[in-house]
């Protein structure tokens, strides 16, 4: 297989087999790398949100956010909590966008029996348009507090350049109570899916808010029992560098791997779910924990769900704000943001001198802590699986990684499937 | 049915997604022709050669290099689209710096990392049928481009600058009103204007239009009180390899590139 399809980037997978076992494992990230933290060193402490961004045209807010969180932090500037409100509902569009995109054009294809979303159009016309209703509808969240669905413009250090108006809000009401409706029948249609019955073992991480479920904010905690503020991030987690990849590997200190995204979320918050995503999550029978990697399409729903009545809440509330941004003076130090992106933990540091010169940027994007998640569980998945025939083999291989929707050009610092038989 | 095809390089993907964007024009879309190679939609591959391919990403590796000419060679009619694909994007700020000191910021083993010293747009290895601007470029062109082509028709895209639309919408002008720095003034249309709507200056995400006074604009910086490292900056962002931005960037770099 030349490519993996339907993920965002470029990666390869190589599988080595000896008679009938594994021996090897490698995700190959060919992604070319772009240095995002080398071309951020000299830039002013107000542009790293805008740079950033163009790390992920799928997922540009959450690095946005996470930018934003971090040298406020730096700068000692606490935003005001409507102001965070806002950043919450943007996020929730760019949740809603990208769960769409992966729930209906990239991963549904693989349930139903179909090479992608268009070929499947053909047949169930209906179930994509409602897909790309509910994508359009996570836009226009985006498209209204930021300007535009990719690489926001409204986003700025301190908080917006400009506040939505009350009828650009009430129309958003409207859009997100008909998206609510089409999020439901996603969790009801995607439960019904033929879903193999698995499970994983890896630890899972995630953020864990003070209250409701984690987005843009909370503490970092994890199954195995860690619960540690943003700042202590690096202290346990290290990236290594392998040769055979352009994305980084990252590792719990103890040497664990470790998963992040929906299902890490998911089952280390789920008691925080609003009422009606709850109830959807329990029809479609997740338990407080969920280990069928192949059920992250189920927690996407359940999340999508969640997002429609977070973005509806958090507008029921607003009550308009002082000012779109407060004031983020140049200061030396070093802050930390981490926020929940789509695919998981995004986390960002940034050093800054007193002039607010970026003299050192670190980010940690999801795909590259899940990568050794990904390969354990192919390891396993392939080893179970080793009678099939290659061309049956390698499209359930894909279907494993796309479980994880790797967002590749995220993570160079990633897909083909090679199956080298001995 | 005309066939297209889709092909990434060095980018955050932005770009082609914005394809998927056209949700209301997506399915009519494909109707009218046959998406032959879409990676990131499909695990299809019809084979080429293509009537039209779209190229999102920059050239940063030797592999990427040779990969460009293979695309060339089976598409009868080849555009680039977005920043990345027709100036290099963010990551042409390597052509200003070492790439070895880009290189050990991100990673401990440098020596594993098969990279180019530059970023370069597509039209730089081969020949390109059409540019279309923006970071990330708009979907509503991208229609009126993947039309114009199916019809061999020259796809009508204005080129003139951002202040147009800003009349057009009726925005009043950020650094005429509020002395606001704007990119405005040398940047190509296309986004319809937002930064300016939103009340921050444009700062060129559709990278240079076509008759531009970049010297006039770093004066008026200068003027609104602009330090020079901040002009260079200004210049040397998402289109910062673009020549004319090149130019008026290193001229303000403290002889810098």
């Amino acid at each position: 297989m030349a490519m993996l399809a339907r993920v965002e980037g470029e990666a390869s997978m190589r599988v080595r087999v000896d008679g009938d076992e594994v021996t090897d494992v490698e995700l190959r990230v060919f992604e070319p790398p772009r240095f995002f933290e080398g071309l951020l060193r000299g830039r002013a402490w107000t542009e790293p949100p805008d740079i950033t961004s163009r790390i992920c045209g799928i997922c540009p807010a959450a690095y946005q956010i996470t930018a934003c969180q971090a040298i406020e932090d730096a700068c000692g500037v606490v935003i005001p909590p409507e102001l965070a409100a806002l950043r919450r509902l943007l996020y929730c569009g760019e949740w809603i966008e990208s769960h769409a995109l992966h729930i209906y054009l990239l991963h549904a294809p693989d349930f139903l029996g179909y090479q992608g979303a268009i070929e499947m159009a053909r047949d169930h016309r209906p179930l994509v348009e409602r897909g790309l209703r509910l994508k359009k509808a996570g836009n226009e969240i985006l498209s209204v507090l930021g300007g535009r669905s990719v690489h926001p413009v409204n986003v700025r250090v301190g908080g917006f350049h400009r506040l939505p108006t009350r009828s650009q809000l009430t129309a958003l009401r409207e859009t997100l109570t008909a998206a609510l409706d089409d999020a439901l029948a996603t969790v009801t249609t995607v439960a019904a899916f033929d879903i193999p019955d698995t499970e994983h073992d890896c630890e899972y991480l995630a953020l864990r808010p003070a209250q409701g479920y984690p987005i843009e904010a909370g503490r970092v905690v994890s199954s195995g029992g860690l619960d540690f503020g943003v700042f202590d991030f690096e202290d346990a987690v290290t990236e290594l560098q392998v040769p055979y990849s352009t994305a980084l590997h990252a590792r719990l200190k103890g040497g664990q791997r470790y998963l992040v995204g929906p299902l890490a979320r998911y089952s280390l918050n789920c008691a925080a779910l609003s009422p009606l995503a709850a109830q959807a999550a329990a029809a479609a029978g997740l338990g407080p924990v969920c280990r069928n990697p192949f059920a992250s399409i189920i927690v996407r729903a359940v999340e999508v769900t969640y997002a429609c009545e977070e973005a509806l809440r958090i507008i029921g509330e607003w009550q308009g704000a002082a000012a779109a941004a407060v004031p983020v003076p140049a200061r030396a130090g070093t802050g930390y943001g981490a926020t929940e992106a789509p695919r998981g933990l995004l986390y960002h540091r940034y050093q800054l001198d007193s002039g607010g010169t970026v003299t050192e940027a670190r980010i940690v994007p999801p795909t590259s802590q899940n990568q050794l998640s990904i390969e354990h569980d192919l390891r396993t998945f392939v080893q179970a699986r080793i009678g099939l025939p290659e061309p049956e083999l390698t499209r359930q291989c894909e279907q494993v990684i796309r479980n994880y929707d790797p967002c590749i050009s995220c993570s160079a610092h990633f897909l083909d499937l090679t199956l080298e038989r001995r | 049915m005309r066939k297209l095809a889709v092909w990434k390089f060095a980018s955050c993907d932005g770009c082609q997604l914005t394809l998927l964007n056209c949700e209301d024009d997506l399915l009519p879309l494909t109707d009218q022709v046959e998406i032959a190679y879409f990676p990131q939609a499909t695990r299809a591959v019809a084979a080429g050669p293509y009537d039209l391919s779209l190229v999102d990403g920059s050239i940063t590796t030797p592999a990427d290099a040779e990969r460009i000419r293979q695309v060339r060679a089976v598409s009868r009619r080849l555009v680039s689209i977005g920043a990345c694909a027709t100036a290099g994007g963010i990551q042409a700020l390597r052509n200003f710096s070492d790439i070895g000191d880009f290189s050990s910021a991100v990673y401990a083993r440098p020596e594993y990392i098969d990279t180019l010293a530059t970023s370069t747009p597509v039209a730089a290895h081969v020949p390109v049928d059409f540019e279309l601007n923006g970071c990330p470029i708009d979907k509503d062109q991208l229609l009126t481009v993947i039309t114009a082509f199916l019809r061999d028709s020259k796809p009508d895209i204005p080129s003139h600058s951002v202040c147009v639309e800003c009349k057009q919408r009726g925005t009043v002008c950020v650094m005429v009103a509020d002395g606001i720095p704007c990119m405005g003034p040398v940047t190509h249309a296309g986004c319809g204007a937002i930064c300016p709507s939103y009340g921050r200056g444009c700062y060129s995400c559709f990278g240079p239009q076509d008759t531009l006074n970049t010297r006039s604009l770093a004066g008026r910086f200068a003027f609104l009180g602009m330090p020079e490292p901040a002009v260079a900056r200004t210049f040397r962002t998402f289109y910062a390899a673009a020549p004319p931005f090149a130019t008026e960037s290193s001229m303000h770099s403290g002889g810098g590139r």
